[in-house]
């Protein structure tokens, strides 16, 4: 099972969807979607709790079929060839999903059981792993009782153990500290140099800033799709902080007005985002009767926190 | 096929793992079979032995003293309580103080001889007079086991009482009682017990197995593999066809040297019975487990088929008594063909294949089976 990107004879993307939608009864899951994900790319999901990141990714990996829309995945369209993708996909639940009452060798020697390797294939496999993912010393342990960035390291171990030619990770950091949270990015970016394409969700803005695409999702819906720079760059809004008194009762009147896209209090400073309309934001501000010229105003670089904020807010305020 | 049974190699491998790490079900295996067979077998006793009952006795004379000791020596009742007037005798049955009073009339020994069952070579007058009991049993008759045995007192012979000869009425037919000759309750019930003690294992542990793997969020791992649903049925199953068969070695052995049990017939067709039953009794497991959502809801559904398998398969009460329709339900459930097929090989040693039709009812309950849990369980999570 080895990677080689010559061999497939597919239009060069790894995954590749149009008009992807899911329905559970009333509720639309995921709308529309459309996606194309480049090969041996971190393209990520990022997206409130909610926003149909789990189903968008069920879809992808075949374990739900959609209402509607065409989904190619590695080649193999879905859901009609589920089966066939099953062998080169990994996929990392949200939840812990290996066994809690199993050890560590003993979980990853089900898996590669599972996926038909050799006696000797697994040995080898088995011990390169254990050091990759740094659980070679907790190889005897039941995996229920690890830490959750152990268990997070024996999820990876298991769903890359048959080498995938694409990997599906479901908020992998959600239950990790902020330590083992970088060492982990750095294992992805590690398999995504072998070759490995892996699509991954998060609600962590420092996350998504690591992958090479993005896409924000909001209640099924794609809002936006670009690197983390493009997105950044392309932002229809500007940013200004304001330090001033009363926080609370200027951003309440701020966020009444139409140009306003939000308002968000960080320590001693309102950051606001003005449509990009406005040519003169601090102007602008400054009129305003809640606002005095005492007030400081500064202009700021946008991050990605408010491309994910304007793209996902103007529906708030429209409602 | 190959990679097919590794991938079944690896859900055994886990599974036995798992039990061996669950000391709890690894205890229940083996404690199961023995306290149950122990309660069972000791308990259920369908020749009821020393039911307490009183006595009026009116006649307060030698012979109705001697009369007492008689039918109290047939050991099928034991006089506990004596009363003074039948309306006391009434409501000490009432109050279920005891569960029959025998009645003595003051005339009794007139009436003993002039009884036709002591016989003075006469024969039965129809006259009234000799045609009246000796005594009269007030019985409490809501239980029907107890009222038929002391029912089984009314032609007691009493020949003792008299020192005479018996004027033995000649029987209509003659019975001859094969296989179970001391009529011991214990020799028809440790083989059922078999079938009930697998049922409720076997479908428990496997009703709950797939269940868990869903409670635990193992499936959802588990689909993304390349993980067929009929291998992971079948690597489901096979650990516990060995815990079945230790199960079945354990009641039976136990039931050999404690209870004398006879084993008659051969091993290889018990082993083949046993089998039959305990794949169709995982595979019904199976089912249950694709339609239940919680291991809660597995559990009722094991007592939901444990019960009708214990009352109605023929283990505690003929299959003939039942109405039609419950032996349409007796007839669907497994448990009553395999109570059949393995009464059959372990006391009147017959072979499966001479049972042809429930070996072959169980065997396509099984597969029937198989393939709706297969069908059920679905790779996907709509």
């Amino acid at each position: 099972m080895s990677i080689s990107k010559d061999t497939e004879n597919f239009d060069g993307f790894a995954i590749s969807a149009s008009k992807l939608t899911r329905n559970f009864g009333q509720l639309t899951a995921v709308s529309a979607l459309d996606l194309t994900v480049e090969k041996q790319t971190i393209y990520g999901f990022l997206g409130p709790n909610g926003s149909g990141k789990t189903t968008a990714i069920r879809l992808l990996t075949g374990l739900l079929k959609p209402t509607s829309g065409q989904v190619s995945v590695l080649g193999c369209n879905l859901p009609q060839e589920a089966n066939k993708l099953r062998l080169q996909i990994g996929y990392m639940t949200q939840k812990f999903s290996l066994y809690d009452d199993l050890t560590v060798t003993e979980n990853l020697q089900f898996i590669s059981r599972i996926y038909g390797l050799t006696a000797n294939e697994q040995k080898a496999r088995l011990s390169e792993l254990l050091s990759i993912y740094q659980l070679t010393r907790l190889s005897k342990q039941l995996a229920g009782s690890m830490s959750g960035g152990q268990k997070q390291r024996l999820a990876l171990a298991a769903a890359v153990l048959h080498k995938p030619k694409l990997l599906f990770l479901d908020e992998p950091t959600s239950a990790v500290d902020p330590q083992n949270r970088r060492e982990f990015w750095e294992q992805l970016f590690d398999l995504c140099d072998q070759g490995t394409t892996i699509l991954v969700s998060s609600h962590y803005m420092d996350e998504a800033e690591r992958c090479h695409k993005l896409a924000i999702l909001e209640d099924g819906i794609k809002k936006a799709d670009d690197s983390p720079q493009a997105l950044i760059t392309k932002l229809p809004a500007k940013i200004v902080e304001i330090q001033a008194n009363d926080l609370r009762h200027i951003k309440d009147n701020l966020t009444k007005l139409p140009q306003v896209i939000s308002a968000a209090q960080l320590g001693t400073h309102l950051r606001v985002l003005i449509n990009e309309t406005v040519a003169q934001p601090i102007d602008f501000l400054q009129q305003q009767p809640c606002l005095t010229n005492k007030d400081k105003f500064t202009l700021v670089r946008a991050s990605l926190e408010d491309v994910f904020v304007t793209c996902t807010g103007k529906e708030a305020i429209s409602r | 096929m190959n990679s097919s049974l590794l991938r079944i190699q690896a859900i055994v491998i886990k599974e036995l793992l798992q039990l061996s790490r669950d000391k709890m079900t690894f205890g229940m295996v083996i404690m199961i079979p023995l306290v149950q067979l122990l309660l069972f077998a000791f308990a259920i006793n369908t020749n009821v032995r020393d039911i307490p009952v009183g006595v009026v006795d009116h006649s307060q004379t030698a012979l109705s003293r001697v009369l007492q000791q008689t039918v109290s020596a047939t050991g099928v009742i034991t006089f506990t309580h004596s009363y003074h007037s039948i309306k006391a005798a009434q409501m000490a049955i009432d109050t279920s103080e005891v569960r029959a009073v025998l009645i003595i009339p003051k005339d009794v020994s007139q009436r003993l001889v002039r009884h036709p069952s002591v016989g003075f070579g006469l024969p039965p007058s129809s006259k009234e007079e000799t045609s009246r009991p000796i005594a009269q049993w007030l019985v409490d008759g809501s239980d029907t086991m107890i009222a038929s045995s002391i029912k089984s007192l009314r032609n007691m012979p009493l020949s003792e009482l008299l020192d005479k000869p018996t004027n033995r009425n000649t029987p209509t037919f003659e019975v001859t009682l094969l296989y179970n000759p001391e009529q011991r309750s214990v020799v028809n019930i440790v083989p059922g017990l078999v079938a009930v003690i697998l049922t409720m294992t076997m479908i428990m542990f496997t009703s709950a197995a797939i269940v868990r793997e869903q409670e635990h969020g193992n499936m959802e791992m588990l689909i993304t593999t390349p993980l067929a649903s009929l291998e992971l049925m079948i690597g489901k199953i096979v650990p516990y066809i060995f815990i079945g068969i230790i199960q079945v070695a354990i009641i039976l052995g136990m039931g050999y040297w404690l209870f004398n049990v006879p084993f008659n017939g051969g091993f290889a067709q018990l082993a083949l019975a046993t089998l039959l039953f305990i794949c169709a009794s995982l595979v019904l497991g199976l089912v249950i487990s694709t339609i239940a959502k919680s291991q809660l809801q597995s559990m009722q559904m094991t007592v939901f088929i444990l019960l009708p398998s214990i009352l109605l398969s023929g283990f505690m009460f003929p299959y003939e008594g039942m109405p039609e329709a419950a032996q349409y339900i007796a007839e669907a459930l497994p448990a009553t063909h395999f109570i059949r097929l393995i009464r059959g090989v372990v006391l009147r040693d017959v072979t499966v294949v001479e049972m042809g039709f429930d070996m072959l009812w169980l065997v396509a309950f099984t597969c029937i089976g198989l393939l709706v849990a297969a069908l059920r369980f679905k790779k996907t999570l709509d």
